[in-house]
């Protein structure tokens, strides 16, 4: 009976890292007789239609979406006569067919100018090099606490399969993974805030404090799915034959943990850090307009309400870029935490 | 050992018999105001409470859950169907095809989910249909992939082969031998995204950019009462919860379904 059911846990488990394996399989650098380098150069060529695809899509939603942006900026000036609309379209270059003004975007771009904002008439890369680093802060303080969560409470859970502990634990990761993360963000306010009065409820980059529940929403999300899976490695690596020759060879349990089974998550803490990259870019636009955070996310939200083109487009553009490029380093980092893909290489 | 997926079958069912039939269960008009009875803490009459337009939030809820759920049901239905054709054809066919259509699927997978949600509805100019609009055009890829996946491993199949040799046409393999056998994953992971999809649609409206007021969706009730959340924090509250029990719900079912239907993991 016991045994059965270990079986079926263990199946499952297998079956929850079938799609972290699969990335990793999908993914898996194809070095195929290249060096490191070459490796880097090919991949960044390929980086190059995504790019483009992605660009063309928002540039061709923004042209044919229902809203006029120089009908948006008069809204608020009462009637403003066709002339002098059609005066600001040209100016704006917004008169021309599409396909053109698509290429001197792109022309643009590649030069390293980015246009100017429709709205603030400033240069889009000034405002976005402006607010790029509060989100970038947001977002990595989020992710150094869900690894030193997630990490030990995911040791813990599996060391204590199926007992107390583990029980506890898996009911709050799904308690985390059922929570959409406004509505995290608005408990945390309700209960840190309001409720106990521990915390600022604005965020503001000089206070510390006003971090912290930023950060926690997009660390209770995240966590919840890195301690499952963490939870799982660990389980299937426990099991396996040199854990078991370790053990009977009298080695510590303690010692087993920490130097063979805990480097085994590594390599799913960076396909789970590479895949939820996604998840955190659009998590953090959420977060930063209830928190009032002042970052690239909320610059986006108010960009389109104003249907600010350039810095839309510049958004967009970096975020798929931030994103590409740090799937890219989880390539890389594959090479160097897992020995299986380096032997690959070498057997070749 | 089997697993208990009654419970929770029956759960979700009786959640969407209950977004279906909404109209015929609310206590009061979800949608007629009261201004003289606005913002009342939760009570006999109003067991939820009321919002700032003195609108009874227990029928709003009820109602909202039609808009919430059956919009993601519709919507991940749309998703699921298309991913898979996309994806069988691809799978099957290979050559061009599979060729371009993985290429497509490569631009929409290098990008951040939400953002793209977020951005598209944004542009389209918000509202329930172009909320959905956005968040179709980012999923199909997903499934698109999987089925395509499947498809690999089962064409080259003996009675797929002596089918293609009795001279069933490209369709009729698809229809009758390739889906029967990918569709228990495909339906699964549906389901496991059925939470993911109810919430991201929650999340555009909570932003503004998905259902508009005064309709009644979770999401958009939660955003209305934002200001009030130390004043009246029932207001969010309740939506929230609802969003949660629903989100817990259909994932337990996911998990429950996946130990269930899923070949791979029978022992």
């Amino acid at each position: 009976m016991h045994k059965t059911k270990q079986l079926q846990t263990s199946t499952r488990q297998s079956q929850e890292n079938r799609e972290i394996n699969n990335y990793h399989k999908i993914n898996k650098p194809l070095l195929g007789g290249l060096g490191v380098p070459q490796y880097i150069f090919s991949r960044l060529l390929q980086l190059i239609p995504i790019l483009i695809g992605i660009t063309f899509l928002t540039f061709g939603m923004l042209k044919f979406s229902s809203t006029d942006v120089v009908d948006k900026m008069y809204e608020q000036s009462g009637t403003i006569s066709e002339e002098v609309k059609a005066k600001k379209r040209a100016e704006l270059g917004l008169d021309q067919p599409f396909l053109v003004q698509y290429g001197k975007w792109l022309k643009d771009v590649v030069s390293g100018n980015m246009g100017k904002s429709f709205v603030s008439d400033k240069s889009v890369l000034e405002i976005f090099l402006d607010k790029l680093p509060a989100t970038l802060e947001l977002m990595a303080i989020s992710i150094l606490l869900t690894i030193f969560i997630s990490l030990p409470f995911g040791i813990i859970s599996a060391i204590n399969q199926n007992k107390f502990f583990d029980y506890i634990i898996r009911i709050f990761s799904f308690i985390g993974n059922s929570l959409p993360n406004f509505f995290v963000a608005l408990l945390l306010i309700y209960f840190l805030a309001l409720k106990l009065n521990l915390l600022p409820i604005m965020g503001s980059i000089y206070d510390w404090r006003s971090v912290i529940m930023p950060a926690l929403t997009l660390t209770i999300a995240m966590s919840s799915k890195y301690i499952r899976q963490i939870r799982a490695v660990i389980l299937e690596e426990i099991n396996k034959p040199y854990v078991i020759g370790a053990r009977s060879r009298g080695v510590k349990e303690s010692t087993i943990l920490i130097k063979s089974v805990l480097p085994s998550t590594f390599v799913t803490l960076t396909t789970l850090l590479a895949l939820s990259i996604g998840s955190l870019l659009g998590g953090t636009a959420v977060v930063e307009i209830i928190f009032m955070w002042d970052g690239v996310g909320k610059m986006a939200v108010d960009a389109i309400l104003m249907r600010d083109y350039p810095i839309i487009q510049a958004y967009v553009l970096w975020m798929s870029i931030i994103y590409v490029f740090v799937n890219f380093l989880a390539d890389l980092l594959y090479y160097q935490l897992d020995p299986r893909v380096r032997l690959e290489k070498e057997k070749l | 050992m089997k697993s208990p997926l009654i419970p929770y079958l029956a759960l979700a069912i009786i959640l969407i018999l209950i977004a279906i039939f909404a109209p015929f269960l609310t206590p009061y008009d979800p949608y007629s105001q009261d201004l003289t009875n606005a913002l009342k803490p939760p009570n006999v009459q109003n067991i939820l409470g009321t919002d700032r337009y003195g609108r009874d939030i227990f029928s709003r809820i009820i109602i909202g859950s039609q808009t919430t759920i059956c919009t993601s049901l519709v919507l991940l239905f749309v998703i699921t169907i298309f991913g898979t054709f996309i994806g069988t054809i691809c799978g099957y066919k290979g050559g061009m095809i599979d060729n371009i259509l993985m290429r497509i699927s490569d631009v929409f997978l290098s990008f951040p989910q939400m953002v793209f949600a977020i951005a598209v509805s944004g542009i389209l100019g918000g509202g329930l249909l172009n909320a959905g609009i956005a968040l179709a055009v980012i999923a199909w890829p997903k499934y698109a992939r999987l089925s395509r996946g499947l498809t690999l491993t089962i064409r080259s199949m003996p009675y797929i082969q002596s089918a293609k040799m009795a001279g069933t046409g490209t369709f009729a393999i698809i229809w009758n031998h390739i889906l029967p056998n990918i569709a228990g994953s495909i339906f699964v992971t549906a389901i496991l995204d059925l939470g993911t999809i109810i919430m991201e649609l929650a999340g555009l409206s909570f932003l503004g950019l998905g259902a508009m007021p005064p309709t009644a969706e979770w999401g958009a009730m939660m955003n209305n009462g934002r200001s009030m959340l130390q004043t009246a924090p029932w207001v969010i509250l309740s939506p929230g919860f609802a969003i949660f029990v629903t989100v817990v719900i259909f994932n337990l079912l996911g998990d429950k379904l996946r130990d269930v239907i899923d070949p791979k993991n029978r022992v």
